[in-house]
């Protein structure tokens, strides 16, 4: 078929304009110039388009053809998206290094998909049901971890014919045929969507269930809830990668989508070699069986950067559609805020604040709007959830900066790095100051149903205690620590077992890179137990040499290593051994008291 | 096809000209500028129906508008590769210098390379070892990494980055396969001519490639200088399975030459006059280094950075900060107490440490060792912000003991001799003797049984 094609006239960097491109549309895909490179149109005026091209634009001439698609810029969804590894516009990585070997090329493409490979289909309708969009008519085992459902596309109702019995099929098999008032629409293994589009659902509904990650500071102290948005804003060096992956390793999610965005081409390779060998503590699954990954580096295009958010979060809905819950991670978000300047200048727009277009705040909350816990599309009455995660790299550390402040506006968790606690080596450096979570609230009952009923009142009070200990830390600071009176000493020692005991998880650390909610419940009780027996002794005006035995301290400062998730009930014999330790002070008190 | 060659300029602006009414020429094409008996070359940086827009390497200097030609080459900035440019001496868009014979054989590759395919990585693992302590011990250097130093005007970076050359080894490997590529940008005469000699002395120079663009060259060149020597050593670490150390200096002389450029295109600016792209320009470059499955070369980048006024928040060390596998920060309260190699440890960090170190790589305490270092000498720097208030004598016994820890930390660890080489069985004995100035109650970050085996507490006399 001969396509429609205009001319380019003008060319800067990844932003190409060309003439005669009447009839085209907005955010449509188009080929551009003799190698063909991938291009999405931007702009529209009169019989000129403004085109952001995918791939870079060396050697391209004026006068080269642009061919039209008719096409949305847009993601193919189906079987065989799960532990795959795309580039920002859904080119998968693994195909196009056998096609054109360890450097990416210009101009080569490659199906998102497998078309070759057989699915065994399970389908779940009948000749002649009356079926509505998002209801589930077939079904896949696509990794042991995932069962992947087909499902009717929005916007698609009307009575099934043709139905394919259960077998072997590939992805564009047609599945069945759906009649409705509209004409017929088939349905096959997979479908497309546009990335700028967000995936229809039928309500939206409020948090209710956290989204355990196993990493004690953000569990107990600000947590995020299962369709939730967070942010994790700190400069170079504070370990937002190292926190990002220690989520997409442990978070209790049922997909897992990570999206490197402008970042080192190296931590995506540790993801790609680490993920597989690693277990999910709840499935037992390899983690990979769970993960999908995209990967654009900081040296690669900067347009497809702009475009690798979209395509993520356009990927994590689909699966929401199923009826999962999705975590889908962004790092950076800051990298994506810079693609959109740097296309913003190559069209000349007029600069709002440090450079940035003055739509930047809209394209963070369109972003992070698409987080959320839905009721979703379909007969049965199910719901599935998308949190995100989006890493901030402010410049400078500077949390003053747009991206940061603009970010903060619509995340409800706010996870501070601390450039100070990182240099100390303090991991995960999260500032248990400056961080917060709205949800804590919301989530108040399913910690008491599902963990303990004391488990936020423990949480409030070692919270209250650390920020005690900053106070007093000021006092410290000028005057030393010795003039302090002894309660006041004591607190300053507790916070110090909750930093280095508590809050502190290393995350190589094969006992406690992942910590089990109850196994954090015990540890903040017997924590908290041991500084209300002491504080009693104190108050009674025992020394405080006498109840910071060496001994004991270190065993509350080591009981994150020494016992493990599957082990809880070794918490008992510590809370004997501090129990009966301070049994014998108690003794030892009132005797000296009685003589 | 026959090349075309115009006549005459519209404009003339900083390191930029126009050409008006050209056909077929692409995107970032070469050009000869031709004035009078002298050759330029430039390139295309902006091209419509209508005009061209290109940015002249050695300098807009001397050209004039009615008299200037210029040829379109219809291809893109290539430097010629081979084998034989060991040894030798090129300048900033990789001419040959030293008055040798032009490269003869070789092949002819884009400067601006193509990326990696995330997928074709392999994530490095194999340690470096540097014989310099600080870094072995507490910033691991790995072979494919990025890792640069963050310097100051007058601190010693050069001295460091030649010490880390002549050092560096893999245990257990013949060193026959080493390279060094070293690009020199905007650098002083001394400083080029001290890297130079210091090659030479060690021996090392028949495998080193240099790239020089002095502090007097053309500023624009430097654009490209980095870029043709990560080309160089691509290609003998891909094609020619070498292992290539690069060695960038210095990366803020290329920023300023990026920011000239990108003003006189009027391009919208973005922090302190640096363009909007500076992250992604810098990238396409740092991310050069790496390793790839299935083949045995690797490229490592040491770039060299002045942080200008000592300010780590300034856009060249911040985003290169972002980029890069950690940093090697120097401090100039260490030069000031005499210390060298001056490495300030706690703003200091090597990401691919954690996967490159510990049993089956160094030692199985290394991670453990390296940890409780930094941790102790951070609470160091608390006392002594301390004790600086209500002096040594109110401070309690312990904070005491941390000072000790701390002086001797930095006269013993981090100091070591330009000469002196430490393995790093050395390193971490030195680690664990000095961790002996603390009592065993503070050494949490150190497994029980490493206590028994290597811990000796020093008791105070």
């Amino acid at each position: 078929m001969n396509k429609k094609s205009g001319k380019i006239y003008m060319i800067n960097g990844p932003v190409v304009k060309a003439r005669e491109m009447t009839g085209v549309m907005m955010h449509e895909v188009v080929k551009v110039g003799k190698l063909k490179l991938t291009g999405e149109v931007i702009v529209l005026e009169g019989d000129t388009a403004t085109i952001q091209v995918y791939e870079e634009t060396s050697g391209l001439k004026p006068g080269e053809p642009v061919e039209m698609s008719g096409e949305l810029l847009s993601v193919m969804l189906g079987p065989g998206l799960v532990g795959s590894v795309f580039d920002g516009i859904q080119r998968p990585l693994e195909v196009l290094r056998s096609k054109s070997g360890d450097f990416l090329q210009r101009g080569v493409t490659a199906e998102p998909l497998d078309f070759e490979k057989q699915w065994d289909v399970e389908v779940l309708v009948n000749e002649g049901d009356q079926i509505e969009e998002g209801q589930v008519v077939a079904k896949v085992k696509e990794t042991s971890a995932v069962e992947h459902r087909i499902m009717v596309p929005p916007h698609i109702s009307g009575k099934v014919t043709k139905v394919k019995k259960p077998g072997k099929y590939k992805l564009d098999t047609v599945l069945m045929v759906v009649e409705s008032e509209s004409g017929k629409h088939e349905i096959k293994l997979y479908q497309n969507w546009p990335v700028r589009v967000p995936r229809p659902y039928k309500e939206r509904l409020a948090p209710s269930e956290p989204l355990v990650t196993g990493q004690r500071v953000i569990d107990t102290f600000f947590p995020i809830s299962k369709g939730g948005a967070a942010a994790i804003p700190g400069g170079f060096g504070t370990g937002k990668t190292v926190t990002q992956h220690q989520l997409a390793k442990w978070a209790d999610a049922d997909i897992i989508l990570y999206i490197g965005c402008g970042e080192r081409g190296n931590e995506m390779t540790e993801v790609l070699e680490e993920f597989p060998k690693l277990t999910d503590p709840r499935s037992g699954k390899p983690l990979m069986e769970r993960t999908i990954l995209i990967a654009n580096t900081s040296n690669m295009p900067v347009s497809a950067r702009e475009a690798s958010i979209y395509t993520g979060v356009t990927i994590a809905e689909y699966f929401r559609d199923m009826g999962y819950n999705v975590a889908l991670m962004a790092d950076s978000t800051s990298r994506w805020a810079e693609a959109l300047r740097e296309i913003s200048g190559r069209l000349e727009e007029m600069p709002a604040e440090e450079g940035f277009p003055p739509y930047l705040s809209s394209r963070i909350a369109e972003f992070y709007e698409r987080a959320g816990r839905v009721k979703i599309l379909g007969p049965e009455d199910k719901n599935g959830s998308i949190s995100i995660i989006g890493a901030v790299s402010p410049p400078g550390g500077d949390f003053s900066e747009p991206v940061t402040t603009h970010t903060k506006r619509f995340v409800r968790c706010f996870w501070a790095l601390d450039k100070s606690l990182a240099n100390a080596r303090h991991y995960p450096s999260i500032s248990w100051l400056d961080s917060y979570s709205e949800y804590t609230t919301e989530l108040v009952d399913w910690f008491a149903q599902n963990v303990n009923t004391d488990f936020s009142k423990l949480s409030k009070r070692a919270m209250s205690l650390l920020s005690e200990d900053n106070n007093l830390q000021q006092i410290i600071k000028l005057v030393g620590e010795d003039v302090l009176p002894d309660d006041q000493k004591l607190i300053v020692r507790v916070a110090n077992i909750l930093k280095v005991g508590y809050l502190q998880q290393s995350a190589f650390s094969e006992v406690d890179a992942f910590c089990d909610m109850h196994k954090q419940y015990e540890m903040l009780r017997i924590i908290l137990m041991y500084y209300d027996r002491a504080s009693s002794l104190i108050s009674k005006g025992v020394a405080i040499s006498e109840v910071l035995e060496e001994k004991i301290v270190n065993t509350l400062m080591r009981m994150k290593e020494s016992v493990p998730n599957e082990k809880l009930d070794q918490f008992k014999q510590i809370e004997k051994t501090i129990g009966s330790f301070f049994d014998s002070l108690d003794e030892k008190y009132e005797s000296a008291k009685e003589a | 096809m026959p090349l075309k060659e115009y006549m005459g300029l519209s404009q003339i602006n900083g390191p930029l000209i126009f050409v008006e009414n050209v056909g077929n020429v692409g995107y970032n094409e070469v050009v000869e500028v031709n004035f009078r008996q002298e050759k330029r070359i430039g390139q295309v940086v902006q091209i419509s129906d209508k005009f061209a827009v290109i940015q002249v390497f050695q300098g807009t200097e001397g050209l004039n508008i009615n008299e200037t030609r210029v040829k379109f080459l219809g291809k893109t900035l290539q430097v010629k590769v081979s084998e034989e440019i060991l040894g030798r001496i090129f300048n900033g868009i990789g001419e040959p210098i030293d008055g040798g014979v032009d490269i003869i054989n070789g092949v002819y590759q884009d400067i601006n390379g193509s990326p990696i395919n995330p997928a074709s990585r392999m994530y490095p693992r194999n340690f470096i070892q540097t014989g310099v302590s600080a870094i072995d011990g507490l910033m691991t250097l790995i072979r494919g990494q990025k890792l640069p130093i963050f310097s100051g005007n007058g601190l010693p970076h050069n001295r460091l980055a030649v010490q880390i050359t002549k050092q560096a080894k893999i245990k257990g490997e013949e060193s026959g396969n080493f390279a060094i590529v070293f690009a020199a940008m905007g650098i002083k005469h001394d400083d080029a001519q001290f890297m130079l000699s210091s090659f030479e002395e060690s021996g090392a120079i028949k495998n080193v490639v240099t790239f020089l663009n002095l502090a007097d060259d053309p500023t624009i060149e430097r654009i490209a200088t980095p870029r043709v020597a990560l080309t160089a050593a691509e290609y003998l670490a891909f094609e020619k399975d070498m292992h290539v150390l690069v060695i960038l200096t210095d990366m803020t002389n290329y920023c300023e030459a990026l920011r000239e450029l990108s003003t006189s295109r009027g391009e919208v600016p973005s922090r302190k006059g640096y363009p909007g792209y500076l992250y992604s320009d810098l990238a396409s470059m740092y991310e050069r280094a790496g390793m790839i499955r299935d083949k045995k070369g690797s490229v490592t980048q040491i770039p060299i950075l002045s942080m200008p006024n000592d300010d780590i928040t300034h856009p060249i060390p911040d985003l290169t900060g972002y980029i890069t596998e950690g940093q090697i920060v120097l401090s100039r309260e260490l030069q000031r107490k005499g210390v060298y190699p001056p490495i300030g440890i706690l703003p200091s960090l090597s990401r691919l440490m954690k996967d490159g170190i510990g049993e089956g790589y160094t030692r199985a305490d290394h991670p453990h060792v390296s940890s409780q270092l930094f941790a102790a000498y951070s609470r160091v720097q608390e006392v002594r912000a301390l004790a600086s208030i209500i002096g040594e004598e109110e401070l309690t016994n312990i904070d005491r003991r941390y000072l000790k820890f701390g002086d001797a930390f930095e006269k013993e660890f981090l100091s070591q001799g330009y000469d002196e080489d430490r393995s790093i069985e050395e390193t971490l004995a030195l680690g664990w003797k000095l961790l002996g100035n603390l009592p065993q109650s503070e050494l949490t970050r150190v497994s029980e049984d490493e206590l028994k085996r290597y811990y000796k507490e020093i008791k105070e006399s």
